[in-house]
C-alpha cells in the first residue's frame, strides 16, 4: 500500500487518545497494579510477583466458577442463535406487521438489566410469580430458590427471553439486504427452501452473525446483573458465574490482589476467545 | 418444450385497479412459437420485466391464462413450468466455485453426476470460463458473475425457455458482442424458445428472429425487424426502431393527400376522413433535400457525419425532420426542402397506423 503517511494526523486523534488513557487504560494499569502487590491495609503495599495468578490458575473455586461461564455462554449461544435466525425468517418483510414485530422485538432490549432480573425473580416466584404458581399448579416441581437446575433454566430462559431479540434483529437487517432477484433466481434454479437458506441467506448473514455472535458470547462470558438479582449466584454456588465471584472476591472479601489478577486473567480469557470467533467466522472470506 | 400462449393476459401491482394507467400490463394475447428467438423491446418501466416474470411463474398475472402447449400453467410454480431466466444483475451463489454454481440448477433436478460434469463442461467452454471453474465466486468481477449467470440459465437442456432480462447490460462491450453471438449460436444448436428483453435496439434486432414491441404495458407490435422497419403500426414503433427513428409531422389527410406546412404530399393510398390527431410518419432514409417548390419548407439545423452517411438534424414547421444523405451524395448549400419518398410514407392517427386498405371496416 503506497499510502501517503503524514504525522500530524497523531495529533488529531490525540484528544480521543487521552480519553481513552484516562477513561480504560489507566483503571486497567491499576488492576495489574494490584495483582502483583499484597496489602495489609494502611495504604501499604508489598510485591507479590505472579503469586496471585497463580494461585487464581490453581484455585478449584474459580475453575468451577469459569467452568460454569463457559457452560452458560455455550448455551445461551446455541439456543440464541439459532432461534434468533429463525424469528428473523419468519418476520414480515415489510408492512404494518413488520413494524409491529420491530417495535415488539426491541422492547426487552429497552429494559435495564436489573429490571429484567426483577421481572423475572417476581415472574418464577412459586408463591406469587405467574410463571412459579402456575408450574406448580400444573404439578410441575419448580422452584429456582432452592434447586440448581431449576435456577439454571430460569436464567437461561431470562436470557433467551432478553437477548434472543438482538440476535433476531441483527439478522433481520441482513436478510433485509438482499436483493430479490437472489430469491427469483433461487426459484428460477429449482432450489429447495434449505438450500436458499444454506446458499443465500446464511452467506448474506455472515457478517451480521459474526457481530450476532461476538456481542452475544461476551455479554453472556460477563453477565452479573440478571443472575445476581434472580439468584444472588444461588442455590449454593450453582448459578455463581464469573463475575458474580469476582465481585464477591473483592468487594465482599476484599481480596484486592487475586481479585486484580482474577480480572485480568478474565479479561484475557474473552478477548481470547471473541479473537477466536472471529478468526474462524471470517477465514471463508479471506480464502477468496 | 412448448408453445407459450399468453391469453388476455393483465396484470397490476395494485391490489383494486380501477384507471387505466394502474395497469402494468394491459390485456394482451400473444403467442411465442416454439423455438422461437424473440426480443421483447421496450423503454424502461414499459412492462417488459413484469411480463418475463410472468411467463417464468415469478409472477400471478391479476387476470388472463398462460399457456404452455394447450397446458393451463397459470397457477403452476416456477419449477413445474422448468423455465430458466437470467436477470439484469448478476445473481451468483458466493460460497460456491464456479463450477458449482454451474451445476446447481442441475443437481438441483437431480441429474446424475456423470451428465452434469459434461454439461458443466460444455458450458463453461462456452462462456469462457474453463480456467476459473474451481474459483470461488464471491470477488469475480461483475462481468465474470454475469457469465456465470448466464451460464446457469443455459445449463438445463430440458427448459421450455430461456428468458434474458437485459442480461448483459453490465458486460463491457466487446464481450457483449460475443456473447450475443455465443447465445444465436446456442438458440441454433438447442433450439430453445428464448425471450430476450431490452431496450437497445441493436441488442434486438441482430438477436431475434421476431422482435415485440411493447409501449406503456401494452404490445404495440410483434413482426420481423424489417416488418418494423417498413411498416411501424404505432408512433413509438418507429420512433424506437431506427437511428434516427421516424419523423412525425402533423398533417391533415384529404384522400390521397397530406396537407402540411402549406405543402402537399401525394401519398400511395387514399384515405377517408379521420377524426384524432393525425401524423404523416416517414423514415428519414426516405427523405431527400431539394430546392424549389417540391417537397415540404425545410430548415437545416445541424449536419451530422456518423461515417457511411450524413444525418441532417433540421425541421419542417415545428416538428423535429431528420434526413439520413449517403456520404457520396452532394448536400445542396441552400437546400430548403425536403422531399418525401411517398411509397414509405405511412399515416398515423392518435398514434396508431392506419392502413388504408382496411381503414373501410375500421371507421
Amino acid at each position: 500500500m503506497d499510502k501517503p503517511v503524514n504525522n500530524r494526523a497523531w495529533l488529531l486523534v490525540l484528544p480521543v487518545l487521552l480519553l481513552v488513557a484516562f477513561s480504560a487504560i489507566l483503571p486497567l494499569m491499576t488492576v495489574v497494579n494490584y495483582s502483583v502487590q499484597d496489602t495489609f491495609g494502611g495504604n501499604q503495599f508489598f510485591w507479590a510477583g505472579l503469586d496471585w495468578f497463580e494461585e487464581v490458575i490453581h484455585s478449584d473455586r474459580i475453575r468451577a466458577a469459569l467452568g460454569r461461564q463457559i457452560l452458560f455462554s455455550a448455551i445461551i449461544l446455541a439456543i440464541e442463535i439459532p432461534l434468533g435466525i429463525f424469528v428473523a425468517l419468519n418476520m414480515p418483510k415489510k408492512g404494518i406487521w413488520a413494524s409491529f414485530c420491530l417495535v415488539l422485538m426491541a422492547l426487552p432490549l429497552l429494559i435495564p438489566w436489573n429490571v429484567v432480573g426483577t421481572i423475572w425473580q417476581v415472574f418464577g416466584r412459586v408463591d406469587i410469580g405467574l410463571l412459579g404458581f402456575t408450574l406448580r399448579k400444573l404439578g410441575i416441581s419448580y422452584n429456582y430458590v432452592n434447586d440448581a437446575i431449576d435456577a439454571w433454566i430460569t436464567v437461561v430462559v431470562m436470557d433467551v427471553w432478553h437477548w434472543t431479540s438482538l440476535v433476531a434483529l441483527l439478522c433481520y437487517a441482513g436478510l433485509q439486504s438482499i436483493p430479490d432477484a437472489y430469491y427469483q433466481a433461487a426459484r428460477i434454479d429449482q432450489a429447495s427452501r434449505w438450500k436458499v437458506f444454506r446458499y443465500i441467506e446464511l452467506p448474506k448473514m455472515q457478517g451480521v452473525l459474526l457481530i450476532a455472535v461476538l456481542l452475544r458470547f461476551m455479554d453472556s462470558f460477563m453477565i452479573y446483573t440478571e443472575p445476581f438479582v434472580v439468584t444472588g449466584g444461588g442455590p449454593g454456588n450453582a448459578t455463581t458465574f464469573l463475575s458474580i465471584d469476582l465481585v464477591k472476591m473483592a468487594v465482599g472479601q476484599f481480596d484486592l490482589g487475586p481479585a486484580a489478577a482474577f480480572s485480568l486473567i478474565y479479561f484475557l480469557v474473552i478477548l481470547l476467545i471473541s479473537f477466536v470467533f472471529y478468526t474462524v467466522m471470517t477465514r471463508e472470506k479471506e480464502d477468496s | 418444450m412448448a408453445r407459450i400462449t399468453l391469453e388476455n393476459l393483465s396484470h397490476s401491482y395494485l391490489p383494486a385497479p380501477s384507471k387505466d394507467e394502474d395497469w402494468a400490463l394491459k390485456p394482451m394475447t400473444l403467442t411465442w412459437e416454439d423455438g422461437g428467438a424473440y426480443a421483447l423491446l421496450g423503454s424502461s418501466g414499459c412492462g417488459k420485466s413484469t411480463l418475463l416474470n410472468i411467463i417464468s411463474g415469478l409472477l400471478l398475472p391479476s387476470k388472463g391464462r398462460v399457456l404452455f402447449g394447450d397446458r393451463d400453467m397459470t397457477g403452476l410454480s416456477t419449477m413445474e413450468r422448468n423455465i430458466a431466466q437470467v436477470f439484469q444483475f448478476p445473481v451468483v451463489y458466493d460460497t460456491m466455485s464456479v463450477r458449482e454454481n454451474l451445476a446447481f440448477p442441475l443437481k438441483n433436478r437431480g441429474l446424475p453426476a456423470d451428465r452434469i460434469a459434461a454439461r458443466v463442461a460444455e458450458i463453461a467452454e462456452m462462456i469462457g470460463m474453463r480456467d476459473a471453474l474451481d474459483r470461488r465466486a464471491r470477488g469475480l468481477t461483475a462481468d465474470a458473475k454475469q457469465k456465470i449467470s448466464l451460464g446457469r440459465g443455459m445449463v438445463r437442456q430440458d427448459v421450455n425457455a430461456i428468458l434474458f432480462d437485459e442480461p448483459l447490460t453490465v458486460i463491457d462491450p466487446h464481450m457483449k458482442w460475443e456473447l450475443r453471438t455465443q447465445l444465436k449460436e446456442l438458440h441454433r444448436r438447442f433450439g430453445h424458445t428464448m425471450i430476450y428483453v431490452t431496450h437497445d435496439q441493436t441488442e434486438a434486432l441482430t438477436f431475434a428472429d421476431q422482435v415485440v414491441v411493447m409501449y406503456d404495458g401494452r404490445v404495440v407490435q410483434a413482426g420481423t425487424p424489417q416488418a418494423l422497419f417498413d411498416a411501424p403500426e404505432h408512433t413509438f414503433v418507429g420512433y424506437f426502431i431506427g437511428s434516427p427513428g421516424m419523423n412525425l409531422m402533423d398533417a391533415r389527410i384529404e384522400g390521397a393527400i397530406a396537407h402540411i406546412e402549406g405543402a402537399q404530399v401525394p401519398l400511395p393510398y387514399g384515405y377517408g376522413a379521420m377524426r384524432g390527431r393525425t401524423q404523416l410518419g416517414i423514415r428519414p432514409e426516405f427523405l431527400s433535400l431539394g430546392t424549389g417548390q417540391e417537397g415540404l419548407p425545410y430548415t437545416i439545423r445541424r449536419i451530422e457525419d456518423v461515417g457511411h452517411h450524413r444525418i441532417i438534424r433540421g425541421r419542417v414547421g415545428q416538428a423535429d425532420v431528420n434526413v439520413i444523405v449517403p456520404e457520396d451524395q452532394p448536400i445542396p448549400a441552400d437546400a430548403n426542402r425536403v422531399i418525401p419518398d411517398p411509397a414509405h410514407a405511412h399515416v398515423y392517427l392518435d398514434d396508431w397506423r392506419v392502413n388504408p386498405a382496411r381503414q373501410e371496416r375500421a371507421a
